[in-house]
């Protein structure tokens, strides 16, 4: 793979991503990040407002185009040269900040329409509801606890379950490597607990990236942490690790 | 033949009038030479006015260059009764000495001092050398601007020696051009190819014309070193024409971006700055318009003053409409952008039938004042009218104001705080709602402006917004939203792309051409050419 | 509760549109009777259509198929399409020229070849763009080609590149704006200011006859079902809830890896054909297509069809076509002087009050009066979506 050789490391990696740098009207939103996460990990990332992370993810997901740096996917897409459909179906899913799910469609619809394949114009104009999917969607649902809600408008869910039900979405892309923006934002402590579960279930088959500002929560996923400042990597390590770096508590503290 | 008798009264009437004349002097009848000269010509035949008139152009007096004017234009006469000389002109018969309106019982009562052909020639002569030597310059200048129609009005050697005293070089040098299409006729080549050289470059549609008959007739004989010489000529003169022409077109451009500018600032504000579509944005110039109308209807005797009250006229009722608009429809419309440009559609639709109404579906009448009509002569090929000049000023001063009153003022600030965050400007004291609600009146407003200016420009009629709504858009979105910059280099550069592609493609292609092109740009360049980039393009 | 009745595609066409089905039903009624008294009762009996009344309700049928076809892409897809007259004028010109053609040496200028209007251009030859246009096959091959092609390439360019919102609504009025002035210039080959009339006859049959005008209405209701029928088949399938999807959040559709300008790009041709067809069926009833129908106006007028009948409901669309049009015609006879100021009303109105058209009000009546108990679930009012994103 050529691809790879432009990798300065030789570890398989799923998410690599070397010198990226973004700037809006001078204002660099990232600045020669570097990072990269293995098949399987579960990473968390955490930073001040404006450190980049949202902006770490519209790059990797294809919405920015950076202005200079490496993006590979399984060490052999490019992921600066496609667009979100693109990159969405090569395995890289997304949830947003706010919930967003198609809020004039059923939670059945929601999750049919999320369900792996299908993408054509042709596909879904004679798309059929197969006994697979309808297999996958169950068992979608029992993971997201809204079987009772299955006819219901997803406008019409709670902020909670509208957070679950994009992640349901998300699983029905089976993606191999998901970011994820501040899943517990706005969750009751139970709700986050059980998202926190459902994650590291979720870490066994897929790779995650978790950006929060909830720390109970990322000492709950209890995984590698990455810490974002001004557009670049300040420190990564354990949690413990990062707690105690120096410089990470200017950045957090002020000084 | 006259008899000998007639003749020797004659004679003794030449010999005899200026005595009478001098005998009884008066303001009509003054103790001139010119008079006298004047009393002999009413009874001279034509042999004699010929002599008469060679004096004439002689004699040192103040009114001799009016007098050959006046007799050169046929509307010399004399009354009969007492022989005073008068000017029959266009509306009045008046006194040539005195000035004075003479009442006549009868158009019989007086008496033209006819003229021929040579007569005219004598007095063209006269005239010509009275004027290239006059203490004017300006008068110079016209004098040898009309020798470029008739050079040989003027005999070479007097034009020599015009060429010699004259100072002023804007006159020396029409001059010159009269020398050269003399020299154009004259007997040898070398002379011949002088007045050409002389002659070459220059815009003056009379040297073009003497140039092209020569190069008829020397295509005609066969001269070919001339030939070539007057071609080469020609073409200078076609190629700076040509730049002329670009010139002109630019202006026009200019003229068009302006209007435009105008046309779209305010939209530039409801659009770019709040977000709202609003299409009864042409209703806005339109009432304008009407606004500048009922001014002058008001005002019927002060039509000078009337544009300069019909601007804050015209800014209050538009920006007073704009409120309604604001208040009664467009706040309970924000964030559904679509919804509020079919409500706002409807709204156009509303103003435009109830302009119909009130005043009519013709076409109003706006009166344009004195100091807007005229032009400016930039060269003899290439004259601008004033008032595309003021609306050009006019449209920059706004734009400026505009951008003072934005950067400057606290209005301005709780503008774009609201812009900006409008729930930590809500949180910050500042009542939202009325800044939304001046802006819009503010946008609406210079739209009004617009109107006044588009008054003096096209019709004043019930669908003149709608002409301007697309275009506008068009300026805004091609320049870039939420950009005032963006906003001028816009409406510039479209008006003038516009006017250039028109002498080559047509009025209505240069449209389409440029419909097209903003259509394709927007492809390339969604958010204009000035776009904001990031966090706050996402928002728009 | 949402739950469909699952099945086979026409199970779920037919079945599961209760309202839809039954406006079907009337149009096909309508379709049959109205001719059928026309041609036979004579004129004076109680149950005469006269043909004036038949043209009317058929220029009516037109429209209602043209208010489906924008309500394809602005309710269900959210493509604010202000150009949208120019698919339906195209269609139309199409057709137009077909029976420009048709004409042969009958016109003024007795010219077997040329149209009139070329004659007095002193044209000597047809130009190439009108080859062809004799032949009725294809000149509808043309009336879907022509509006299908310029959507395409024009959604195309706009959807690939991210033009959404109120940037498209402008655009698109620009295009059609653009075409316009095109067309009202005499060498564009389209008859200029005047456009195309004088047809005589379609398919050898004589235009002013009656049978031919019933023939007409009862294309027009037919191609109305079937227009209605391919556009429910669309929004019921999964694509019609991509549809939707990138209706209500473009970003969402497009993270679950829908490419949405192809979605968009299907359903805007898809809608200008239909638009097409709806011109190429009004040409020959009204008797004559010229720039006119380009007319930014006209292409905004349609949007309010579809707003007042309901946004987002198929037969709504057709609802709010015959009941804006009805109107009009009423009061553009009786006070000419109110027309405008009643339409800019409604467009403020419906804005305003009546997110959701006429059907929508009706819901809301129904839940309000019919629903037992009242309040509780049934209360969940009809335009929570509309009034959830202020």
């Amino acid at each position: 793979m050529s691809l790879a050789k432009t990798k300065h490391i030789d570890q398989p990696t799923v998410l690599y991503m070397d010198g990226v740098s973004v700037s809006f009207d001078g204002f660099k939103a990232l600045n020669s990040l570097s990072l990269f996460i293995e098949p399987g990990e579960m990473r968390a990332i955490i930073g001040p407002n404006g450190a980049g992370k949202t902006t770490m993810m519209d790059v990797i997901t294809g919405k920015t185009r950076p202005d200079e740096g490496t993006i590979l996917f399984n060490d052999e897409h490019d992921l600066t040269r496609f667009d979100e459909a693109q990159v969405a179906n090569m395995g890289v899913g997304r949830k947003f900040q706010k919930p967003s799910v198609i809020e004039s469609l059923t939670v059945f619809e929601n999750l049919e329409m999320s369900l792996k394949g299908g993408r054509s114009v042709w596909q879904a104009l004679t798309h059929k509801l197969t006994s697979a999917k309808q297999d996958k969607i169950d068992e979608i649902l029992s993971m997201i606890d809204l079987k009772d809600r299955l006819y219901e408008d997803a406008g019409s869910l709670s902020h909670g379950q509208k957070q679950w039900l994009e992640i349901g979405m998300l699983l029905g892309q089976e993606p191999e490597l998901l970011l994820i923006d501040e899943p517990a934002a706005g969750m009751t402590d139970e709700e986050t607990m059980k998202t926190a579960e459902l994650f590291k279930e979720l870490s066994k088959k897929h790779s995650l990236m978790v950006v929060e500002h909830d720390m109970d929560f990322i000492e709950a996923l209890d995984c590698r942490v990455t810490v974002l400042h001004e557009g670049s990597v300040l420190a990564e390590g354990s949690l413990a690790n990062v707690k105690n770096n120096q410089q990470v508590i200017e950045v957090y503290l002020g000084r | 033949m006259l008899s000998v008798i007639q003749r020797t009264v004659l004679l003794f009437a030449c010999v005899m009038y200026p005595v009478v004349a001098g005998a009884d002097a008066s303001p009509e009848k003054p103790n001139t030479a010119l008079h006298a000269i004047a009393q002999e010509l009413i009874d001279a035949g034509f042999r004699e006015k010929q002599a008469l008139t060679e004096r004439l152009t002689t004699i040192e007096d103040p009114n001799t260059l009016k007098f050959m004017q006046v007799m050169v234009d046929g509307d010399l006469y004399y009354r009969k009764d007492d022989r005073v000389i008068v000017i029959n002109g266009d509306d009045a018969i008046t006194s040539f000495f005195t000035g004075k309106e003479v009442v006549l019982k009868s158009k019989r009562d007086i008496k033209k001092i006819s003229v021929n052909n040579k007569l005219r020639i004598v007095l063209r002569g006269g005239i010509a050398r009275l004027q290239v030597f006059s203490d004017d310059p300006e008068q110079r200048m016209q004098a040898a601007v009309n020798l470029l129609k008739s050079a040989d009005d003027l005999d070479p050697e007097t034009l020599e020696q015009a060429l010699n005293t004259e100072k002023n070089t804007d006159v020396n040098e029409v001059l010159l051009l009269v020398k050269g299409i003399r020299l154009l006729d004259a007997d040898n080549e070398a002379q011949r190819l002088e007045g050409i050289s002389l002659l070459s470059g220059s815009l003056y549609p009379d040297v073009r014309g003497a140039l092209a008959n020569f190069q008829r007739s020397a295509e005609a004989d066969g001269r070919t070193t001339e030939l070539q010489a007057v071609n080469e000529a020609i073409e200078k003169i076609e190629s700076l024409l040509t730049l002329n022409s670009v010139a002109e077109n630019l202006y026009f451009g200019l003229a068009l971006g302006a209007v435009l500018l105008l046309a779209a600032i305010g939209l530039a504000i409801t659009f770019g700055v709040m977000g709202v579509i609003n299409m009864a944005h042409g209703e806005m110039i339109m009432l304008g318009a009407y606004t500048t109308y009922v001014v002058q209807q008001l005002m019927p005797d002060h039509i000078g003053m009337s544009l300069v009250v019909a601007i804050p006229a015209a800014f209050l009722v538009s920006g007073l409409v704009g409120i309604a608009i604001e208040r009664g429809v467009i706040r309970h419309l924000y964030g559904r952008p679509l919804e509020t440009l079919l409500a706002t559609f409807g709204i156009s639709l509303v103003l435009q039938q109830a302009v119909r109404s009130v005043f009519s579906p013709l076409n109003r009448e706006v009166a344009t004042p004195d100091w807007m009509a005229g032009t400016f002569m930039i060269n003899p090929a290439l004259e601008l009218t004033f008032n595309r000049l003021y609306i050009i000023i006019f449209s920059l001063l706004v734009l400026a104001l505009l951008a003072l009153v934005l950067k400057r003022t606290l209005f301005g600030l709780q503008m774009r705080a609201v812009t900006m965050n409008r729930p930590m400007a809500s949180s910050m004291g500042i009542r939202t709602g009325w800044v939304d609600a001046l802006t819009f009146g503010l946008g609406s407003g210079i739209a009004g402006i617009a109107g006044v200016a588009l008054s003096q420009l096209t019709n004043v009629g019930p669908n003149m917004g709608q002409a301007y709504i697309i275009d506008s858009f068009m300026v805004v979105v091609f320049g870039g939203v939420g950009n005032l910059w963006g906003t001028l280099v816009g409406a510039m550069s479209l008006g003038v792309v516009n006017k250039l592609l028109e002498p080559w493609a047509g009025a209505v292609v240069a449209k389409i051409l440029v419909l097209i092109f903003i259509i394709l740009f927007i492809q390339k360049r969604p958010r204009g050419l000035f776009a904001l980039k990031g966090r706050a393009a996402d928002m728009g | 509760m949402k739950q469909e009745i699952k099945g086979g595609p026409l199970t779920r066409l037919i079945m599961n549109d209760v309202a839809g089905r039954r406006m079907m039903a009337i149009i096909l009624a309508i379709a049959v009777i109205v001719p059928f008294c026309n041609l036979m009762f004579p004129e004076g009996s109680a149950f005469h259509v006269s043909t004036y009344t038949m043209t009317l309700l058929g220029k009516y049928l037109c429209y209602a198929l043209l208010a489906v076809a924008v309500d394809l892409i602005w309710g269900y897809c959210g493509i604010l399409s202000l150009g949208h007259g120019a698919f339906f004028a195209l269609g139309g010109y199409a057709m137009g020229m077909y029976l420009m053609r048709q004409i042969g040496d009958r016109g003024v200028y007795a010219n077997p070849e040329l149209p009139d209007f070329m004659v007095f251009l002193n044209w000597t030859e047809l130009p190439w763009y009108w080859y062809g246009f004799d032949q009725f096959w294809f000149a509808m091959v043309m009336v879907l080609a022509a509006p299908g092609i310029l959507a395409f390439v024009f959604g195309a360019l706009a959807f690939r590149s991210r033009v959404t919102g109120v940037y498209l609504s402008i655009i698109t009025q620009a295009l059609t704006y653009a075409l316009l002035l095109a067309f009202f210039r005499n060498d564009m080959g389209f008859g200029g200011n005047n456009g195309l009339t004088d047809f005589k006859d379609i398919l050898g049959f004589d235009l002013q006859a009656d049978s031919t005008r019933a023939a007409l209405f009862f294309a027009s209701g037919i191609a109305l079902i079937l227009g209605y029928l391919i556009s429910r088949f669309i929004v019921t399938s999964k694509l019609g809830r991509v549809l939707v999807a990138i209706r209500d959040s473009e970003s969402r559709a497009r993270f679950l890896g829908y490419r949405v300008e192809w979605y968009k790009l299907f359903v805007f041709v898809v809608s200008a054909m239909l638009a097409g067809v709806a011109g190429a069926l009004y040409v020959p009833q009204v008797g004559i297509i010229n720039p006119g129908e380009f007319a930014p106006i006209n292409s905004i007028e349609m949007i309010i069809w579809v707003a007042v009948g309901g946004r987002g409901t198929l037969f709504g669309a057709v609802i709010g076509a015959v009941l804006v049009n009805y109107a009009k015609t009423y009061f553009t006879g009786a006070f000419a002087e109110l027309w405008l100021f009643m339409l800019g009303g409604l467009f403020v109105l419906t804005t305003l009050y009546l997110p959701k058209g006429v059907v929508g009000l009706w819901a809301q009546i129904k839940d309000k009066f019919f629903s037992s108990g009242g309040g509780g679930q049934s209360g969940k009012p009809a335009t929570d979506n509309a009034e959830g994103k202020i």
